[in-house]
């Protein structure tokens, strides 16, 4: 029971997180129908800026935790955004209207291109961090199992749906929702009432790319270590979160990312470690036969 | 006579080898509702679509001239500016609204611009800063009144989607006309509407043609095969047939011209369509 309950405790941290990030591909893929594939890798980057600003802010000897974090957070998020900007005006912006995989093609391009970038830049090597948020509850004990519940924990799952809330009150009650939501629907209309609809877009992936930060920041904290890499397998994985939980939609995307926190966790823990990325995969394969749009998806339908 | 809101001169479009409008002349007065009529694929939508900026014009000029005195060359404007700066709107023959937003967010979306001058003032407006409060209520003042208007107050928290036929068609012009705007420009509007819809459409198009109180006069560009509406309503008439002008007038002057007449009932064939060059300009 205990045991149970430890690994709900840590399934629903990290599918916190892969939903922060699943939102992203989702975003991007309603507004402009493209997987950003390099989604992943402005993760990374938000995790990387989030050591150097941590880093940097002990440096200067700013060491009460609460408010190097929220300063570290603000920062990561800022400077990651500016990357999403750039990269949807280099490499997506010139491909509108050209064939579909055009785009595809250069989000690849795009990951690749910040993964060496970042290796070059902060080396091949496992960055470190010790622990900054430390202390835990213990929740239940039977028998020699106690499960804790970590103030990290707590501080990561709490972060995120205040993020989360932050941002589905943006899409859904200001005007700049509005316009994304409208972009989404019918981006040639939107343009015609007079949104520009460019800005619109850019303005996705600014948010976007702010949220990946955020969970590169909370990736950072819960692990400890990241490296170049880490954005890759993480990304997969909140895209598979983002299509299970179906494509195109927001709340779909945060279900999808505890659903694969959860499998994954769960499956580590009773079956198998080595074979956890097989479950999560399966268990979305199996999902998309039997509910192609996903669990919160909409099937398109075609009124003729 | 009013003065004319937009010229049209010398509007071309060739789609590869296909001309689909042939330097076409004509101009639409402010105050007015003119119609564009003629037989499918005269080029009518066409004609829509270059002065939205869906399309480029090949060769020719779209002039708007709204009141203040600023001159706007349409054809060189992108979509969103001409919807923006030179406030033309314009609705589909096909509905394309927002299905999956409410009523209410529809026609707010129509005021984007009014809401949010710039991206500083959007980012003040998710704080709920920079004066936004007062531009929200002006703008759901405004959404209002034209729920009242196009009688959709009730339905104005359902989905756009969910409405019926004519609802939507109705929210579509609800919709435009939340831009604010000079022109409007209406394509079929009265497709597959029984008779009671298209007379209150009428009285609709009229309304917005002559202003009222809290509404500007709008002047109204109509594309339109069901002629007892055309008919009725138009100030003024232009008949294309294959891309040219072949009438240009008043509803009785091109009900009599024989060069519609024969372009309707199908005789002879494009070659020997009379009178398509030459703009006739008349009284209205």
């Amino acid at each position: 029971m205990a045991y149970a309950l430890q690994q709900l405790v840590n399934g629903l941290t990290l599918g916190m997180i892969y939903g922060l990030i699943a939102v992203g591909y989702t975003m991007v893929y309603g507004i402009i129908g493209m997987i950003n594939f390099a989604h992943g890798d402005v993760f990374m980057v938000g995790a990387f800026l989030s050591l150097i600003a941590l880093t940097g802010l002990g440096a200067l000897g700013i060491t009460a935790i609460p408010l190097a974090l929220a300063i570290t957070l603000i920062l990561a998020a800022a400077i990651t955004a500016l990357y999403g900007w750039t990269m949807e005006r280099v490499a997506y912006r010139p491909l509108r209207g050209s064939f579909r995989l055009a785009p595809l093609i250069s989000a690849i391009g795009m990951s690749i291109a910040l993964e060496n970038y970042v290796q070059v830049a902060q080396g091949a090597r496992v960055k470190p961090m010790a622990p900054i948020i430390t202390g835990d509850f213990s929740l239940l004990t039977d028998g020699h199992f106690t499960a804790h519940l970590s103030v990290m924990q707590i501080a990561i799952v709490l972060t995120t749906l205040l993020v989360l809330v932050l941002f589905t009150w943006v899409v859904t009650r200001t005007p700049l929702g509005r316009a994304m939501r409208a972009c989404e629907q019918d981006r040639k209309m939107a343009g015609l009432l007079g949104i520009d609809t460019d800005a619109t877009i850019s303005l996705t992936f600014v948010i976007g790319a702010a949220l990946a930060a955020v969970a590169g920041l909370m990736f950072l904290l819960y692990y400890g270590v990241i490296d170049f890499f880490v954005g890759f397998i993480i990304g997969v994985k909140a895209f598979t979160a983002a299509v299970l939980g179906g494509i195109g939609s927001m709340p779909g995307a945060v279900l999808g990312g505890l659903a694969i926190g959860l499998i994954e966790v769960f499956w580590s823990a009773y079956f198998s470690v080595a074979y956890k990325d097989v479950a999560a995969f399966s268990i979305l394969v199996i999902v998309l036969i039997f509910m192609p749009s996903g669990l919160l998806g909409r099937a398109d339908v075609e009124k003729v | 006579m009013a003065s004319p809101l937009l010229q049209v001169s010398g509007l071309t479009m060739r789609f590869g080898g296909l001309v689909a409008i042939d330097a076409l002349d004509f101009e639409a007065r402010s105050g007015e509702i003119t119609a564009v009529i003629g037989p499918n694929g005269a080029g009518k939508t066409t004609v829509f679509n270059c002065i939205t900026g869906f399309y480029k014009p090949t060769e020719g000029q779209l002039t708007l001239s709204p009141p203040g005195g600023r001159v706007l060359s349409l054809e060189r404007m992108a979509g969103h500016r001409i919807a923006h700066y030179a406030r033309v709107a314009r609705t589909f023959q096909n509905i394309r609204l927002f299905a999956g937003m409410t009523v209410l967010e529809n026609l707010l979306v129509a005021q984007h611009n009014a809401l949010m001058p710039s991206v500083a003032r959007g980012l003040l407006a998710v704080f709920g800063l920079g004066g936004y409060r007062g531009l929200e209520r002006k703008a759901i003042a405004q959404a209002k009144f034209w729920l009242d208007a196009v009688e959709l107050t009730e339905r104005a928290d359902d989905p756009a989607g969910s409405l019926p036929y004519g609802a939507q068609r109705r929210l579509e012009i609800a919709r435009a006309m939340c831009t604010n705007p000079v022109m409007l420009c209406l394509d079929e509007p009265a497709a597959g509407l029984n008779p009671r819809e298209s007379d209150e459409l009428a009285t609709l198009m009229r309304r917005i043609r002559d202003g009222g109180p809290g509404q500007p006069s709008c002047s109204v560009l109509l594309i339109e095969h069901d002629m007892g509406v055309v008919m009725s309503i138009s100030d003024h008439i232009v008949v294309l047939d294959h891309g040219r002008k072949i009438s240009d007038g008043t509803p009785a002057e091109v009900k009599a011209d024989p060069a519609v007449i024969k372009a309707y009932l199908g005789e002879g064939d494009e070659d020997e369509t009379p009178g398509g060059d030459a703009p006739v300009e008349d009284v209205a």
